[in-house]
């Protein structure tokens, strides 16, 4: 019987049924950080517990770095704890740690695809939402709390309900100026924040096909900004492309048999989905969300809607909490916001390629006067190879902060925080009231190039018209 | 080793009103700098409750009348947003048991249920009526009946659902799963045995 890639990699994956009726999946690759497994590996020492498949783990640091005053020890000496905690729990059993000094450290979403861990056909989970990235190459990625960090490592397992699948098919060309990130927002737009509960999404469709993997990471990214736990686009050429010669890829004779397996773990043309969505990329805008959850979201042309906007009692208590915390007027353009500051980074769009898409638009312009623009590079590999490229002179002569590797100012577990209520343009994943590290701070989530155009002009703008995208230049 | 099991749970409750209460709102990150999940409690909802200044904001939870609640009675899609498990813990380790909402983000539910904290879910309609019964009789007692689907407060119920996983192994007192999972390893091994990537 015709199945999807989900079906295929979940029943490859499922050991057993538990009493309670949930299954007992096997992880093969297990990601792990430092602000969600110190507790796990604590519970296992308790328990008496071994890592039952060490090689089957890697770790790396993020949340809590520095990505200005690296050196340690930190100023913040809870966050050097967190460091040291993880360094000794990797060491203790025998987990590949990519620490601050391998030049392979970064976030834990950006690390594992580009050291070719990330593969197709694979079940992976991480103590961390955006988990979910991992899909953009046909893998099944969970975020999981604490507990079941402890269960993966002491069994390899999780135990969990089985998903139904909702394949969302993007068909056509985004127009100029439209990036994966406006795809994603728009989806969320659409489906809603709660809208992919006990759904996996799979990607599809002309649009995804063309997408590079960065672009495919992106989408995949903000998945559990749609509810959806997991999501995933099937493998291709594309990725296979991606992932030949990465360091943990495999080699030879296997990496034939490898893409051969992984075609075969792609979605049947022909299988059934719980659900499907249609959508035309030529009506994607460039989308930035002005309040307060991932979902509250309009293109750049159109107005933030007023409270009484709202269907029922609760979207409209939900449309006046947002405008209250973000200081917007309902009813106002949302072109022309004042920002603060400017944040280009993430696991949603801290990669090479939005580093460069970025880089080529900024050259010989200023960020304006009063901004603050950081950019904060995913991993140290991106990094270097930025730099090798010259990016962080661009950057630096447009009067961006060059910064090191990490999650920063997405979450402000580090020193990167906004202060009071500063408003900041930013390519990360969450605008929740307080995410970025000031609780009466204010987040509006947007492609990279969108917040690069905010920063060069001080407001919420149309990149399109600041750069004159889709005239002068070849994207 | 089981846990106990857990066929209802009792207390008086506290109204958190809102749709999309996300996990940076119930343990914002700054507070996640830890090593153990000790001490979560006192930040629960922390920027909800307090001023910059570190102030007691007017809010049900810093309201006198409904101090030593230990149900979390909220709106839609409770939980969204990270993975945080450091969110139940401080819900469980500020004194609470239960949230009745109207839905639950997925991750969020299961390290709940993993940790014995009963997240049951109830339509707009009765979730007002009861927290309009709580905010005129703040020591209402509110019992929800895991086995039987119902919340009883005074002479009345309303009905509420949970995920069947979930209340067979509160039921059963293996919500936490460990003991279990362990159980499986010879299977576990077979598994991985056939898959390549695993077995390389």
């Amino acid at each position: 019987m015709a199945q999807s890639l989900f079906e295929k990699v979940w029943n490859a994956h499922a050991v057993r049924q538990l009493g309670n009726g949930q299954t007992q999946l096997l992880i093969g690759t297990h990601l792990i950080h430092e602000v969600t497994s110190p507790q796990a590996f604590g519970m296992l020492r308790d328990r008496g517990l071994a890592v039952k498949y060490p090689e089957r783990t890697f770790a790396t640091v993020d949340h809590i770095v520095p990505t200005n005053e690296m050196t340690e020890p930190y100023s913040d000496a809870l966050a050097q704890g967190m460091i040291e905690e993880l360094r000794k729990n990797c060491a203790d059993n025998k987990i590949k740690f990519f620490d601050t000094n391998t030049g392979q450290q970064g976030i834990v979403h950006i690390v594992g695809p580009e050291q070719g861990i990330t593969q197709p056909g694979t079940t992976i989970a991480c103590g961390d939402s955006h988990t979910s990235t991992h899909g953009a190459f046909g893998a099944i990625a969970f975020g999981i709390g604490t507990s079941q960090v402890r269960d993966v490592l002491a069994t390899q397992t999780i135990a969990l309900n089985r998903l139904k699948v909702r394949r969302i098919n993007v068909n056509g060309k985004l127009r100029p100026g439209v990036y994966s990130k406006d795809v994603i927002l728009h989806i969320i737009r659409l489906l809603g924040t709660k809208g992919g509960t006990g759904f996996a999404y799979e990607y599809g469709g002309s649009t995804f096909d063309n997408m590079t993997m960065e672009e495919r990471m992106t989408v995949c990214n903000m998945s559990i900004e749609g509810g959806a736990r997991a999501g995933y686009v099937n493998p291709d050429a594309t990725t296979f492309e991606y992932l030949k010669g990465r360091p943990y890829s495999p080699q030879g004779a296997a990496w034939d048999e490898a893409v051969e397996r992984w075609k075969s773990m792609a979605s049947d043309p022909d299988c059934e989905y719980d659900d499907v969505v249609e959508i035309n990329a030529a009506e994607i805008e460039p989308t930035v969300t002005w309040g307060i959850t991932p979902g509250q979201g309009v293109g750049i042309n159109e107005n933030i809607p007023a409270a009484d906007e709202g269907e029922t009692q609760s979207e409209r208590d939900s449309i006046a909490e947002a405008l209250e915390h973000m200081q917007f007027a309902g009813g106002s353009p949302v072109k022309g916001k004042k920002i603060d500051v400017a944040f280009l980074g993430s696991c949603t769009n801290g990669r090479l390629s939005d580093l460069k898409e970025v880089a080529q638009y900024i050259q010989g312009r200023k960020v304006a006067d009063g901004v603050q623009a950081i950019v904060v590079p995913g991993s140290q590999v991106v990094s270097q190879i930025a730099v090798e490229l010259g990016l962080d002179k661009i950057y630096k002569d447009a009067g961006f902060e060059w910064r090191g590797a990490g999650c920063s100012m997405c979450l402000a577990m580090n020193p990167d925080k906004l202060i009071g209520d500063q408003l900041c343009a930013s390519s990360s994943n969450r605008n929740f009231k307080g995410r970025q590290g000031s609780p009466t701070g204010r987040t509006m989530l947007m492609s990279p190039l969108m917040v690069a155009a905010a920063a060069i002009t001080g407001e919420v703008c149309d990149a399109r018209e600041v750069f004159g995208v889709g005239a002068a230049v070849t994207v | 080793m089981p846990s106990e099991p857990i066929k209802q749970v009792a207390g008086t409750g506290v109204y958190v009103p809102g749709d999309d209460i996300d996990t940076d709102r119930i343990i914002p990150a700054r507070f996640m700098k830890c090593i153990t999940f000790d001490g979560l409690g006192e930040y629960l909802f922390y920027d909800v409750r307090k001023t910059e200044q570190g102030e007691d904001k007017p809010h049900n939870l810093n309201d006198p009348r409904f101090q030593g609640a230990s149900i979390i009675i909220s709106g839609s899609n409770f939980g969204c947003g990270s993975s945080r498990e450091h969110a139940p813990q401080s819900i469980m380790r500020a004194g609470f048991k239960a949230v009745i909402a109207g839905s639950f983000a997925e991750i969020f539910y299961g390290n709940s249920t993993n940790l014995g904290v009963v997240c049951v879910t109830a339509t707009d309609a009765d979730r007002k009526v009861l927290a309009d019964a709580v905010e005129m009789n703040p020591q209402l007692e509110i019992t929800i009946d895991v086995n039987d689907h119902k919340i009883w407060f005074g002479d009345q119920y309303i009905t509420c659902d949970m995920r069947p996983g979930a209340r067979s192994s509160l039921l059963k007192g293996t919500y936490d799963p460990l003991d279990e999972l362990l159980e499986g390893a010879e299977q576990v091994n077979e598994t991985a045995a056939k898959l390549p990537y695993m077995s390389a």
